[in-house]
């Protein structure tokens, strides 16, 4: 049985009739074409697939797309802003934090979460926070660095505090 | 991974989800955090016919304390308890076991009912409640009944709920005076079940004496385990360093854990020793102050 849902995402309201079993990833890349969001491991170890489910990071993965109905997420799609990246997408830049990039939309969403709650992390609230995303490339220091640096940036700006959708 | 084909029904109370249980029976599976069974759908270990999702169901999601007992609604989500106030300031053994369960975005979802109604060995839960003296409400369609933590684990995923059941409470006794707690766990990274934990809950007397223990171990048995031994060798007696090491000693002669990727049985048991004489060692710290 399909079931009509209605999600907002990115600030754009969806709407759906999904299968019961469809994952929550699913839905965003292939029914609404948000690819931006990654399926690593596939068995909620990597958090590569994470996304905000009312501002906290879940991993779409391990969640169905009918239990978002009604709730408002937000993607690594969400976080530029007329052409112009968010500070964490600019932090992620200056501060070498990819290599390969597939964990980036993930540690991304997760650290905008953090930020949002915590303004000022510490290295140890930031590697806390992104203890369930894993990166095979980068040994995190790069990540750490880019999370501090749109700590910094987010400051010195308090209007753009936090995801911005 | 796509799991089998299910009906999805989302009940909006208590007495719906629980009717819904009733007609459905064994086909049907209630769905909390998900984090245990979505995984098992994906993997077609578990094909329920109809998956009952609780998360719509409002008021299940609290912490606080009223009558003698902290009261955890079960939809709680580890990750609220992990920034808990009223956790964080007076029950320090449930905050020790909320902030290493599996990895913050799992705790974002995963719950305490759920965790404890899987009845998985390896929950961290199942071993902190233990030594919490916990117990939990369920309800279902003959009402609500109270079960003391230790007759509701049963076997390897199988707790005390009927089929018709919910879990919808846990309580733990409020702190007495000159008591404390503590959760240790030794895993391999971030986000995997122990290799062994254990939790601690200890009251001292006015002379200092252990007046009350509770010792629960995590993954090195069947079920989450009292540890009955290590709790007899300390209550009434002075936790002087000789105490904490026959004690700690007990708990790993009387844990049961199997070689595994996560290493050898002896040398889980030589963890336990030591994870319980430490965290032993940690509550009494707190409960002196």
């Amino acid at each position: 049985m399909a079931h009509k849902i209605r999600v907002t995402i990115n600030g754009t309201v969806h709407e759906a009739d999904v299968e019961a079993r469809l994952l929550l990833v699913h839905l965003l890349r292939e029914v609404l074409n948000l690819t931006g969001t990654h399926i690593g491991c596939d068995t909620t170890n990597c958090g590569a697939c994470t996304v905000l489910m009312d501002g906290r990071p879940v991993k779409s993965c391990t969640i169905f797309a009918v239990q978002a109905d009604g709730r408002t997420l937000m993607t690594v799609e969400g976080l530029a802003k007329d052409g112009q990246l968010h500070p964490i997408q600019e932090g992620f830049h200056e501060k070498h934090g990819l290599q390969c990039g597939f964990c980036t939309p993930g540690m991304m969403i997760t650290s905008c979460a953090l930020l949002a709650r915590n303004p000022n992390p510490s290295e140890e609230d930031i590697r806390w926070a992104i203890s369930g995303n894993l990166c095979r490339c980068t040994g995190y220091v790069n990540i750490v660095e880019a999370v501090k640096y749109a700590a910094e940036k987010l400051r010195s700006q308090p209007a753009a505090a936090g995801g911005r959708s | 991974m796509i799991p089998a084909g299910f009906e999805y029904l989302s009940p909006k109370t208590i007495a719906e989800a629980v009717g819904l249980l009733k007609t459905h029976g064994p086909e049907a599976k209630p769905l909390a955090g998900g984090h245990s069974l979505v995984p098992l759908m994906k993997l077609r270990l578990a094909a329920p016919r109809y998956l009952i999702d609780l998360n719509r169901i409002q008021g299940l999601a609290y912490v606080r304390e009223a009558d003698g007992a902290l009261r955890i609604g079960a939809m709680t989500r580890h990750g609220d308890l992990e920034t808990s106030d009223v956790i964080h300031n007076r029950y320090p053994l449930l905050a020790d076991a909320a902030r290493v369960i599996a990895d913050p975005l799992v705790r974002n979802m995963g719950t305490v009912g759920g965790s404890l109604a899987h009845a998985d060995p390896a929950g961290d839960w199942g071993a902190a409640m233990l030594a919490a003296r916990a117990s939990v409400v369920a309800t279902g369609p003959r009402g609500e009944r109270v079960i003391a933590i230790d007759d509701f684990v049963v076997d390897t995923f199988q707790s005390a709920l009927e089929a018709d059941e919910i879990l919808t409470e846990v309580r733990v006794p409020q702190p007495a005076a000159r008591s404390s707690g503590a959760y240790l766990k030794l895993e391999r990274k971030v986000g995997d079940f122990a290799i062994a934990a254990v939790g601690v809950q200890v009251t001292l007397d006015g002379g200092g004496k252990c007046e009350q223990v509770g010792i629960g171990l995590c993954n090195v048995g069947a079920t989450s385990l009292r540890a009955k031994r290590a709790e007899t060798r300390l209550r009434g007696k002075a936790p002087d360093d000789t105490a904490i090491a026959e004690a700690s000693k007990a708990a790993s002669e009387e844990c049961d854990p199997v070689s595994d990727l996560r290493g050898p049985a002896d040398y889980k048991r030589d963890i336990v020793r030591v994870l319980t004489a430490r965290a032993l060692k940690r509550a009494l710290q707190r409960a002196r102050g």
